[in-house]
């Protein structure tokens, strides 16, 4: 594994019944990169997402972190090892308010107990207060600050997909994966969001990598892509050989599409 | 409003509550002492159900279980060994269960560890249970326990249970348990491990993402909702006297359940406004149960039918207010500045 790869997998399979829905991923991610994974519907993109974060796991093959084995790690230790995640179809604390999501995703990194907060002792007070204006700041930072007292799932759509990144901002990551992060929005939003992706990356050093349709998006930003096609990777490089491979072409466009082929 | 205002105000409504218990103390009734001393006990019960279900999400039915654990080893405690001597009549009590003695307090606090304990052991293979599956097995362990109860009559005295229990437990005591369990579960509603339970109840896969152990967590509300269960149960043990396995079956956390619902799943204001209405309704409806005439028209009294009433009102509930009276609202002190601040206005006006 080269010294700045962040993330490997090697050989990631994954089988239900028998049915494969990933074959033999392997990716070296580089440290400080923003990279896709892309694929038409049930490629596999988002099982892969769920081996390298936990929620599955593999059939075989090994997630590395840090040159760490991370395979089979339950979701809450990934997390706790600095992989945050969003989700394609939105997943937030419905009930609780914006701020209150943010602050959940702060509570990994506390380091006073229920305990010390039912006895109202006072490194416990500082603590909840700090966890407050860490979250106000997170929300500054994706433009949510004035809606904090909202309940979550009155937010409008694009900014639901905000509030999801600065959750996972919070659980302080190295490492952020986005689903969809451009998805449902119009073409003004979407470009934001690549300068917003671009800005999140420098100010808190993370690498990214991101699964998404929208191809603007993709080669926009992406320095690297990986390509799959029900579940085996059929292309891999930088967005200019991407975009001219055959293979991908075909698979997005079908045979026809291809000229001379 | 200040913070520091507020914990005044806090501070006044618990004086204000002393105040009142002191003059009921030697104005009201037994009768009516009694019913103020069950609503204390229901609601250490509520919330304590309340964190579990309401805030966490834990479709718990072994409530009634808990309870047991708690009267159980409260009443051992306080029954003096000669009492327990006269006691055991099916078979004679170990010695360490005739010779254990402890005060009052310590007896009550011993009660919710032990069933705090009882929540670990049933929590840690059954807590990796979904909603429904986990409120079947709950359901069977409160049953469990009430087998046990039954059959270690050197323990329990067995179907006889316990009699003449010292009544310790005095205005003084439940209420200053309510306030105490208020206390506690409000302050951890409030932070941020708070947070993270409704989290639990609300997604969770998204807390699992967020790195939230779930398991663990579900593990610590269980227990500590389960440890105020024991105490309600000890409280409920020494204010009745007498306790039997008869008294722990379903139907017990039916009316806790039944409180938690009605209040709101989520709003400790609900449990507590639920806890006193339903517990005066209770008793009040027990006129139906006596035969009643309407003019000439003489209605035989029905045993149970208050239950029936009961029931039918929660299947209303369900069905046109899901969500209680409260909600997931809460009391706020703002509330009633704001109140008070908009009658000035107008008279001002």
């Amino acid at each position: 594994m080269p010294a700045d790869t962040i993330l490997e997998t090697k050989n990631l399979s994954m089988r239900f019944g028998g049915l494969t829905a990933v074959k033999a991923f392997s990716a070296a991610i580089p440290r400080a990169g923003i990279v896709g994974l892309i694929g038409p519907n049930g490629a596999g993109k988002t099982t892969c997402f769920n081996m390298i974060t936990g929620f599955y796991r593999p059939s075989e093959g090994q997630v590395l972190f840090h040159g760490r084995d991370i395979t089979g790690t339950p979701p809450h230790r990934v997390c706790n090892s600095g992989i945050a995640r969003t989700f394609q179809n939105i997943r937030l604390f419905g009930n609780e308010t914006v701020l209150q999501n943010v602050m959940i995703g702060c509570h990994l990194r506390q380091k006073t107990g229920w305990w010390q907060a039912v006895l109202s002792m006072p490194s416990s007070l500082r603590e909840q207060r700090a966890v407050a204006a860490t979250s106000r700041e997170l929300l500054a930072v994706v433009g949510l600050e004035d809606l904090a007292g909202e309940n979550a799932n009155s937010l409008p759509y694009g900014a639901q997909r905000r509030l999801e990144i600065a959750r996972a901002l919070a659980t302080q990551p190295s490492f952020l994966l986005l689903d969809e992060p451009a998805a449902g929005m119009n073409p003004n939003e979407t470009q934001d969001l690549m300068r917003f992706i671009r800005d999140i990356r420098t100010r808190f050093n993370l690498t990214i990598l991101l699964i998404e349709h929208d191809m603007k998006v993709v080669m926009g930003i992406c320095e690297h892509i990986w390509v799959l096609d029900y579940g085996e990777t059929i292309a891999a490089g930088p967005p200019e050989a991407i975009k001219s491979d055959p293979k991908v072409i075909k698979a997005y466009l079908g045979e026809e599409a291809i000229p001379n082929a | 409003m200040h913070a520091k205002t507020k914990t005044m105000l806090n501070l006044m409504a618990v004086a204000v509550l002393g105040l009142f218990l002191w003059w009921a103390d030697d104005n009201l009734d037994g009768y009516q002492i009694q019913i103020l001393n069950l609503i204390a006990v229901n609601i250490i019960l509520a919330l304590s159900l309340n964190l579990i279900y309401g805030f966490t999400g834990l479709f718990s039915l072994g409530h009634a279980g808990f309870m047991a654990v708690g009267a159980y080893v409260c009443s051992v405690l306080i029954l003096s060994p000669e009492q327990k001597e006269m006691l055991f009549i099916l078979e004679p009590a170990f010695d360490w269960v005739r010779e254990a003695q402890a005060p009052f307090f310590v007896a009550v606090v011993a009660g919710g560890l032990a069933a705090a304990l009882f929540a670990v052991l049933v929590g840690i293979p059954l807590l990796r249970l979904g909603d429904d599956y986990l409120g079947m097995a709950t359901l069977g362990f409160a049953e469990i326990i009430r087998v046990l109860a039954i059959n270690a009559p050197r323990v329990t005295n067995g179907a006889l249970g316990f009699k003449g229990i010292p009544d310790y437990a005095n205005l003084y005591w439940n209420f200053g348990w309510c306030v105490l369990t208020l206390y506690v579960i409000i302050r951890l509603v409030a932070s941020n491990s708070g947070n993270v339970f409704k989290a639990i109840r609300d997604d969770e896969t998204a807390a699992k993402a967020m790195g939230v152990d779930v398991f663990r967590q579900k593990l610590l509300s269980f227990t500590i909702g389960s440890f105020f269960a024991g105490v309600g149960g000890a409280l409920l043990a020494s204010l009745l006297a007498t306790i039997d396995p008869k008294m722990f079956t379903f139907v017990l956390t039916f009316n806790v359940l039944m409180i938690v619902v009605t209040g709101g799943l989520g709003s400790i204001t609900g449990s507590i406004l639920a806890g006193i209405v339903i517990t005066i309704l209770l008793e009040w409806l027990r006129i139906v149960e006596n035969p009643l005439t309407f003019g000439d028209w003489e209605l035989q009294g029905i045993p149970g039918m208050r239950m029936v009433v009961f029931s039918l009102a929660l299947i209303c509930i369900i069905l046109f207010r899901r969500e209680g009276f409260m909600g997931k609202r809460e009391f706020n002190w703002d509330w009633v500045t704001r109140r008070f601040r908009n009658k000035a206005g107008r008279h001002a006006g």
